[in-house]
């Protein structure tokens, strides 16, 4: 085998591997200029923090490989957790095991209506996506009548789920470890997950391999929007207020995510362990900028700019290298 | 192109509009006053203004969501010369050239550094309303000279306001442009099979550029209306402007795919789009009830074609 | 011999309005090559799709190994045994080669995917193939031939019994294809059937023994080859006797139209330096890879070249190879892509007049007796090789100095392709230079004047028109 293609053979685990470098890299500069940064309750606080971007990055990643987006995800996380802040405001005793599956089963179904108008009718999933979003955040206002649900409407067990800690690290953290190395291993190992990367990188030829290209989006949406259900839940406890704008804008952050972490916009590309790397290099940011003394206002903007230089390296490494007809030659 | 399909699009939406407007006449004692209805043109406006070199710009294939974070950023960008004391013509031309380097930025993304429009505008949008946030934090700007609220909220002649008018002027340019010019002919082109616009000798990258940094001049301009209109700044200023802007886009029957849409179809949707927003309003419903509406409808009018064509 | 392996009975099928199979049979025996043959239009790739599961007939009766068969879906195909080799390489390629072969067929240990046995039973049967590279690589590094291989594979892991290969030979080199029929004779004398679709004579008589013809969705004769010949078979494609393809041309060249020094591209081809003259037709040979299309690409403009130069005494266009992805924006009209390249001719101060517009097309319609209902219908609509028509009038429209065609009768009918070597010669002949780019050695060895031989990015020879022969065009073009 030539040297180009082993070399383009593992390029995903290259790439990953290059991220996780910059990640630690990125930190231990961190540490370096703030050393407390390193302390294990910090960290523990800082994987708390990005506990539910990690889980709706993952998500996301799989939509995004069959070809999708989905701009919906943080109106569905929002209506789903006023969803679960209502019904716990109702039925207080029933504990939080219901509304665990309350949130789950709302958020598969929003993501399915999502994944059902892009599978069957075709069409574009930016535009579905778009409309959703509206119409889920309109209907948490006519569910709550524009009131907020707040921590005193709550019962302690709702409160409390996300904050119980095991082994140094918060219920809600644990949560997101769990899921990612779920996502690492099905995609890996479930054959039914092989075929997201096969649907999403030749639809064509999967249909010839009996794969529905569509059926695949829609599962991907179910999941995506399953797992915002239940981050509603999360976001609702962990913050302990429910109201129509939470998580307003969010979608972008995920999204964010997604690109940093490797995942290529046009299908059929991307690793559950890229994702996660991008949360976490998004999240030290984040959590590194009162150190440094920058006000959270320059949040975004560096958002922006992260993002821009990930997709501008990504542009540049997609570029179809020019046929070796003359480097043959010399072979 | 204008193809059967496009007409009965349009006749749609005049059916669409004709029906709304007798439905809030009757609803609501206000809303046949030629006052409330010159009221009425200001929720469409600024916003129709972006959404016609976006349709261009999306005919040929490409989008931008960044308009939204464009106005903020010209928005601020006028506010801080303002504070500085500069006189109308300096605010308004730091608007109008904010929003046309930011979209040479975008164009420049797109076509040098050849990045996917959609993920390159998810950047920029962060990029620009996140410098909004950056620079003013939560300060809102508002000393504007005396001038310049006559963009925003000035009248031309009668219940013609200058928004209004400025539209006008420009969806006609739009349309001739579109539709009777070889340019347009290109645009349509580049949507509807850029390779092959590229082999028959036209520099495709080039219309790209120009379409971006023109959807960028436009949304410089709406910020310079609407911050005239306002009078302040704040920096969620147009916050979800994209969502409703392409919104309008779609709903006058330009397909994402690109290749496809016609001027005319965005102008009714425009007036679709402002009778409907206008209507709720005066029925008290809150905004965010009403983007119930704009994404159902979103949905709705890409959905409907799809359903008949399958049968 | 043996019992037919598959019978198809009067299968039809419609689409919309349009009949595609009017009534088609087929069998296809085991241990045995039948080639298909049939112009554009004529239900190969009809035919394709119901075998391989992606559409259903409308009517008649399919008949598998030894029963009735309904081939459903692709799955159902693949479970009967049927594998296809498609011209567009259906290859994924962000999976790896391994994995590739087992597209929703992973070999499985306790309900997950056992990695192990999959690049094991991959490598093995790319062994078998004798395919020379490894199960590991990502399929984006592979040559189409690879892909070709891989798609093979894919069937072989499928235990495919009838193979279809669906104009395979349509961008491979010699050495590729003569190592693509290596392993198609393998299969065949392991007892597979294959079925072969191809535009080209020599290999059907080089690989085939049996033959089917299809002309206009309809059979209209199979058999052996061994009992039939070469003009025989055109007859049954095309119906009618057919004219001389090439028509004769001499001309006496006049000045330099265009003089090319040193031009490179790097990583595609260098130290390129010819001249062409009014009058004349220069040929370019060559096998695939040899940085002829990069070389036309960057003499018209839409590639920057590295170094070197390029002077014209006038416009340079190109009638590239790609007809549908390159040559016409398929949802446009007839009149509008006609239009395209010369907007500026007509609306020179910016304004479009549709009447002058469906004049132009009007009249390259009649010139070039394109067959289409009226300038304003899709070009999709059209057959190959009146697309091809449509693409050669929007530069010939143009009046250019020099005119280059890119593989122009690459899968297009008899007749269109003796309508392009007419239209080449007359343009030519009217005083501009012509560049004909093409893979068929009877086209180039006819049509041009001189030609001119590419070789892994640089030339390799120039033979006038007495000394062009097959065989010595060959050996420059090959590797030594």
């Amino acid at each position: 085998m030539t040297h180009a293609a082993r070399k383009r053979g593992s390029q995903v685990a290259r790439r990953d591997l290059q991220f996780a470098l910059l990640t630690l890299a990125l930190l231990a500069a961190v540490v370096w200029a703030f050393p407390g940064f390193a302390s294990p309750d910090n960290l523990a606080a800082l994987l708390d923090d990005t506990a539910i971007l990690v889980m709706l990055a993952l998500g996301q990643m799989l939509v995004i490989l069959v070809r999708g987006i989905d701009l919906s995800v943080a109106a569905n996380l929002a209506l789903c957790g006023m969803l679960a802040a209502l019904f716990n405001r109702a039925f207080p005793e029933l504990g939080v095991l219901p509304v665990l599956a309350l949130t789950l089963a709302a958020g598969g179904l929003l993501g399915a209506l999502n994944g059902i108008l892009v599978w069957k009718l075709r069409l574009p999933p930016i535009v579905v996506t778009l409309g959703t979003m509206s119409v889920y955040r309109g209907v948490i206002y006519l569910l709550s009548g524009g009131e907020w649900v707040n921590d005193n409407e709550m019962s302690p067990a709702f409160v409390a789920f996300t904050r119980a800690e095991f082994l140094g690290l918060t219920s809600l953290s644990w949560l997101a470890l769990i899921c990612a190395v779920a996502f690492m291993l099905l995609l890996r190992r479930l054959p039914l997950a092989r075929n997201f990367y096969a649907a999403g990188g030749n639809p064509e030829a999967a249909a010839y391999s009996g794969i529905d290209a569509g059926r695949m989006q829609f599962l991907a949406y179910v999941v995506c929007g399953a797992i915002a259900g239940l981050a509603g839940y999360l976001w609702v406890a962990r913050f302990a207020v429910a109201y129509t704008d939470i998580a307003l804008g969010f979608e972008l952050q995920v999204i964010a995510a997604c690109l940093i972490g490797g995942v290529a916009i046009g299908g059929g590309v991307g690793s559950a362990l890229g994702v996660v790397l991008g949360c976490l290099f998004l999240g030290i940011i984040r959590n590194s900028l009162p150190l440094v003394g920058i006000s959270a206002f320059w949040q975004m903007f560096i958002n922006g700019m992260v993002i821009l230089a990930a997709v501008l390296l990504s542009a540049r490494q997609q570029r179809q290298p020019r046929t070796t007809t003359l480097e043959v030659a010399r072979d | 192109m204008i193809s059967a399909a496009a007409k009965s699009w349009e006749s749609m939406l005049t059916l669409v509009f004709a029906l709304g407007f007798v439905l809030f006449s009757l609803t609501s004692p206000y809303f046949l006053s030629v006052d409330t209805l010159s009221d009425a043109t200001f929720n469409f406006t600024e916003r129709a203004i972006v959404a016609l070199p976006l349709a261009l710009l999306i005919i040929a294939g490409e989008i931008d969501i960044s308009v939204a974070g464009i106005i903020a950023l010209a928005s601020v960008a006028m506010g801080l010369a303002a504070e500085q004391g500069a006189g109308t013509g300096t605010v308004v031309a730091a608007g109008l050239g904010t929003g046309l380097a930011a979209g040479c930025i975008n164009g420049a993304l797109v076509t040098l550094g050849r990045v996917p429009a959609i993920v390159a505008t998810i950047g920029t949008m962060t990029l620009f309303r996140g410098a909004a946030y950056a620079v003013l934090g939560d300060r809102v700007l508002k000393n504007y000279p005396d001038g310049f609220a006559i963009f925003g909220q000035g009248y031309l002649v009668g219940p013609v306001s200058i928004e209004l008018a400025l539209f006008v002027v420009l969806a006609v340019a739009a349309a001739l442009f579109l539709h009777g010019s070889r340019w347009g002919r290109v645009v349509y082109a580049i949507g509807a099979n850029p390779v092959a616009t590229r082999f028959a000798g036209i520099a495709v990258d080039r219309y790209r550029f120009a379409l971006f940094a023109l959807t960028g001049l436009a949304s410089g301009l709406a910020a310079v209306l609407l911050t005239s209109r306002l009078g302040s700044t704040r920096p969620s200023i147009a916050q979800g402007w994209e969502l409703e802007i392409i919104s309008i886009v779609i709903l006058g029957g330009v397909s994402v795919w690109g290749g496809k849409g016609s001027i005319l179809g965005v102008v009714l949707a425009a007036l679709v789009f402002g009778l409907v927003t206008f209507g709720l309003g005066l029925m008290n419903i809150p905004g965010i009830v009403m983007s119930i509406f704009t994404g159902a409808l979103l949905i709705l009018v890409v959905a409907v074609p799809a359903l008949v064509q399958r049968k | 011999m043996q019992a037919p392996l598959l019978t198809l009975t009067d299968i039809r099928k419609s689409f919309g309005g349009v009949r595609a199979l009017a009534g088609v049979n087929l069998e296809l025996h085991p241990g045995s090559i039948t080639a298909l043959l049939g112009e554009n239009g004529a239900g190969k790739s009809t035919l394709v799709k119901i075998l391989s599961g992606v559409h259903q007939p409308d009517s008649g009766v399919i008949h598998f190994n030894g029963g009735d068969a309904r081939i459903d879906s692709p799955t159902v195909a693949r479970d009967l045994g049927i594998g296809v080799v498609h011209q567009e390489c259906l290859v994924f390629d962000q999976l790896s080669i391994a994995e590739n072969l087992f597209v929703n067929a992973h070999p499985r240990r306790r309900g997950t995917v056992d990695w192990d046995s999959l690049h094991a039973r991959a490598q093995t049967v790319l062994d078998e193939l004798g395919a020379g590279f490894s199960a590991h690589a990502p399929a984006a590094s592979l040559s189409i031939a690879q892909k070709h291989v891989v798609q093979i594979a894919r069937a072989l892991v499928n235990d495919s019994r009838l193979l279809i290969l669906d104009e395979p030979t349509a961008s491979l080199s010699q050495r590729e294809c003569a190592e693509l029929f290596r392993i198609a004779r393998k299969l065949r004398d392991a007892g597979c059937a294959l079925l072969f679709i191809t535009h080209r004579f020599e290999e059907i008589f080089e690989l085939a023994d049996r033959y089917a013809v299809f002309r206009d969705g309809a059979s209209v004769g199979a058999g052996r080859l061994a009992d039939t010949g070469r003009e025989e078979l055109i007859r049954l494609m095309v119906g009618r006797p057919v004219e001389q393809l090439f028509p004769k041309q001499a001309v006496a060249p006049g000045e330099v139209l265009l003089r090319v020094e040193n031009l490179g591209r790097a990583g595609e081809f260098e130290g390129v330096s010819f001249t062409l003259r009014r009058g004349e037709v220069l040929g370019i040979y060559g096998l695939v890879g040899a940085g002829r299309s990069e070389l036309a690409q960057v003499l018209f403009g839409v590639q920057r070249a590295d170094c070197g130069s390029v002077t014209a005494r006038g416009d340079i266009a190109l009638v590239p190879e790609d007809r549908q992805g390159q040559g016409s924006i398929l949802p446009f009209s007839v009149a509008a892509n006609i239009a395209l390249p010369n907007l500026a001719a007509l609306a020179p101060n910016g304004w479009m007049h549709a009447q002058r517009e469906r004049q132009l097309a009007q009249q390259w319609i009649g010139t070039l007796a394109i067959k289409a209902e009226n300038p304003a219908q899709p070009v999709r609509d059209l057959s190959g090789g009146n697309q091809q028509k449509v693409v050669l009038a929007k530069w010939l429209a143009r009046n250019p100095a020099v005119l280059i065609l890119d593989e122009p009768t690459k899968g297009i009918d008899v007749g269109a392709k003796a309508a392009v070597h007419q239209v080449t010669t007359e343009f030519a002949a009217a005083g501009h230079g012509v560049i004909l780019i093409s893979s068929e050695l009877p086209e180039i060895i006819a049509m041009s004047d001189r030609v001119l031989v590419m070789r892994r990015g640089r030339l390799r020879g120039e033979f006038s028109r007495e000394a062009a022969t097959p065989a010595a065009l060959l050996r420059a073009a090959s590797d030594a």
